[in-house]
């Protein structure tokens, strides 16, 4: 009998199905994984570090770049800390605003996900009819921030400022007639509001069309089902958190258990899985993009209806107005401090978290009271997910691992920070 | 204080009593303080006591108090390194902070959580990583999100922003090399503590 011996495998860091830089060592007996090595770091651009050496407001931009599919979220969870910390009330206007982007930010994350978990174990279509949505959701980030990836629209004490009345539209070009315009156009004459409200009146048919290419789809049902199973308690003691927790049949979410800004006055409910494998991972996310357009629609409802300002009139912390910089003295003062100096903090700590569409994603703020953090301290779901490839691949196939990634729902931007 | 948080410090003062260096609240949450020779007791009875529960290690996070306020170091011997934890318990639906300063500035050691909660093996890793804090009974404490052959902890307080080495492509050897770091290190905005309740913002 000739000797069999396990052999290690390399897959990654560059590899279409790793999702960005993931290198993972795969010990392998014949298909099947004995263990499995994740190396990362790949992306690590010591975010913690370089918001030591910034001031409180400088550091807003580097957190859209950690979850770089969900960015909205990470400003929010930052905004949150400084917000505590500093003792400041946000309006309501801006809390309602916040709330909003922030299940945008949702649809657009599991978006990519399911998009991408499916195109990785053979289903094309999807990534398309995913990305078709997606493109209209990052229209709005464009309308709003003016960036349609990094928008830094977050700030400590609110937003930027009050949403657009109008959206981008389509300009003609050689390729698009004038009728064909007219008819892309046509939701977007109106207001911001007007375009998402006609998106999310839409967009629940688009989910069942996505729910008719997979849910009951063979192949889809085989590469899932009892792929990658975690018990709720293995699911607790590996800190699992977001979808990855409710897949597993746990009924928390930080929105209900834990509110913050305005979620305790709209009306949601909370998917939650049986099983705890891929397939319950992959329904719990599609059933929160649906509940997601139903906050997106109460918010659109209040914001319609409840005009006001949009960020904190403390000066010491947010700006004032450019017309008021150049006729005030006092105002001119105040805009030079702040973009000099930047606000002090008081000295203290505070961890503040979200329901972030990965997960709980967590910033611990410790401050001396200066102008600039002491130390920051990220707390992704993705790192903490990913922590756990080795004990869900073992036994599994190595096709299984590529599936398991899917659902991991890793984005390294994220879990290097 | 609201009547949860009073409550979970009432049952935490009576549990631990004198092993708790310090219990403050500030900001809606707890803070507790324990020594590094009762610390692995502690967090085990926080996850195992009925009354506290703590099921969940959110985070763990290693911190240099080296330079910590208005520019005097404030380093005592053994106040250095601390490691934060963030629990929480979804049974009570509270969350707890725990800090453990380890004794040696140099040398900093402190035990590990791993058997407890299998989210603290990937979290310590990168705690001793960033920061360099040593965890005894870590099964496999390798560096996790520096380079292959990193020297260094970059979370240090004494460690430079851009670092000591730099890398770049090497077109005779034929492949990439580091060397000295080239950029000049630049501060923009000076770090500066005011006296409290400057610009009358805060909880003063």
């Amino acid at each position: 009998m000739s000797e069999i011996r396990n052999y290690t495998l390399n897959f990654g860091p560059q590899h279409p199905a790793a999702h960005g830089v993931l290198r993972l060592i795969l010990e392998l007996d014949g298909e099947v994984v004995e263990r499995a090595d994740p190396h990362i770091g790949f992306l690590h651009r010591g975010t913690e570090k370089l918001a030591e050496s910034r001031t409180w407001l400088q550091s807003v931009p580097y957190m859209d770049r950690l979850d770089y599919m969900a960015t909205m979220c990470n400003e929010h969870v930052y905004c949150l800390a400084v917000e505590k910390l500093l003792g400041i009330e946000v309006p309501e206007r801006a809390q309602y605003i916040r709330v909003m982007f922030d299940e945008i930010t949702r649809v657009l994350n599991h978006l990519v996900l399911i998009g991408s978990h499916a195109f990785d174990i053979g289903a094309m279509t999807m990534i398309l009819y995913a990305f078709r949505e997606r493109a209209d959701l990052l229209d709005v980030y464009e309308a709003v921030s003016g960036a349609r990836w990094h928008p830094a629209y977050y700030r400590p004490g609110g937003v930027y400022r009050d949403l657009p009345d109008s959206m981008p539209k389509y300009k003609p070009n050689r390729f698009k007639s004038e009728s064909q315009l007219k008819q892309l156009n046509a939701a977007r004459e109106g207001s911001m509001l007007d375009f998402l409200e006609d998106f999310f009146e839409r967009f629940p048919k688009c989910c069942d069309d996505y729910e008719t290419l997979l849910t009951e789809n063979r192949i889809w049902k085989q590469r899932t089902v009892g792929i990658g199973v975690v018990s709720p308690e293995r699911a607790l003691a590996m800190g699992f958190s977001g979808p990855m927790l409710r897949g597993s049949g746990i009924a928390w979410d930080l929105r209900r258990k834990q509110p913050y800004e305005v979620y305790d006055r709209l009306d949601f409910d909370i998917p939650v899985g049986k099983n705890g494998d891929c397939y319950d991972r992959y329904l719990c996310r599609m059933e929160e993009m649906r509940q997601s357009t139903r906050i997106i629609r109460q918010c659109i409802d209040w914001l319609r209806k409840n005009p006001g300002s949009v960020i904190t009139d403390n000066h010491k912390i947010a700006p004032p107005k450019r017309e008021k910089v150049k006729s005030d003295m006092e105002e001119l003062i105040h805009h030079f401090k702040l973009f000099s100096e930047g606000f002090h903090v008081p000295e203290g700590e505070v961890y503040a978290t979200i329901e972030h569409p990965k997960g709980e994603f967590g910033v611990y703020a410790i401050s001396d009271g200066a102008n600039k953090p002491y130390r920051i301290r990220l707390r992704s779901a993705g790192f903490v997910h990913l922590a756990a490839m080795d004990e869900m691949a073992r036994g599994h196939m190595i096709a299984d691992v590529v599936a398991l990634m899917g659902t991991l729902d890793v984005v390294f931007g994220d879990v290097d920070r | 204080m609201n009547a949860k948080l009073e409550r979970l410090s009432q049952i935490l003062q009576i549990v631990f009593g004198g092993r708790l260096r310090s219990l403050t609240e500030n900001l809606g949450e707890i803070t507790v303080e324990v020594g590094a020779e009762d610390y692995l007791e502690v967090v085990r009875t926080l996850r195992d006591h009925a009354e506290l529960r703590f099921e969940q290690l959110m985070d763990i996070c290693g911190v240099d108090y080296s330079a910590y306020g208005n520019g005097e170091t404030t380093c005592k011997p053994g106040r250095r390194f601390a490691t934060v934890l963030h629990l929480l318990s979804l049974e009570h639906n509270w969350r707890l902070r725990v800090r453990a300063f380890s004794p040696n500035n140099d040398f900093p050691v402190l035990d590990s959580v791993c058997g407890l909660w299998a989210s603290a093996n990937w979290q310590e890793r990168e705690a001793f990583d960033l920061v360099g804090i040593m965890y005894s009974g870590h099964t496999d404490l390798r560096r996790i999100l520096t380079d292959y052959g990193f020297v260094g902890h970059p979370l240090r307080k004494d460690f430079p922003v851009s670092g000591y080495t730099e890398v770049r492509y090497d077109t005779e050897a034929g492949r990439v090399v580091y060397q000295p770091v080239t950029i000049e290190p630049r501060e923009n905005a000076p770090r500066i503590v005011r006296e409290a309740g400057y610009g009358e913002i805060g909880h003063v």
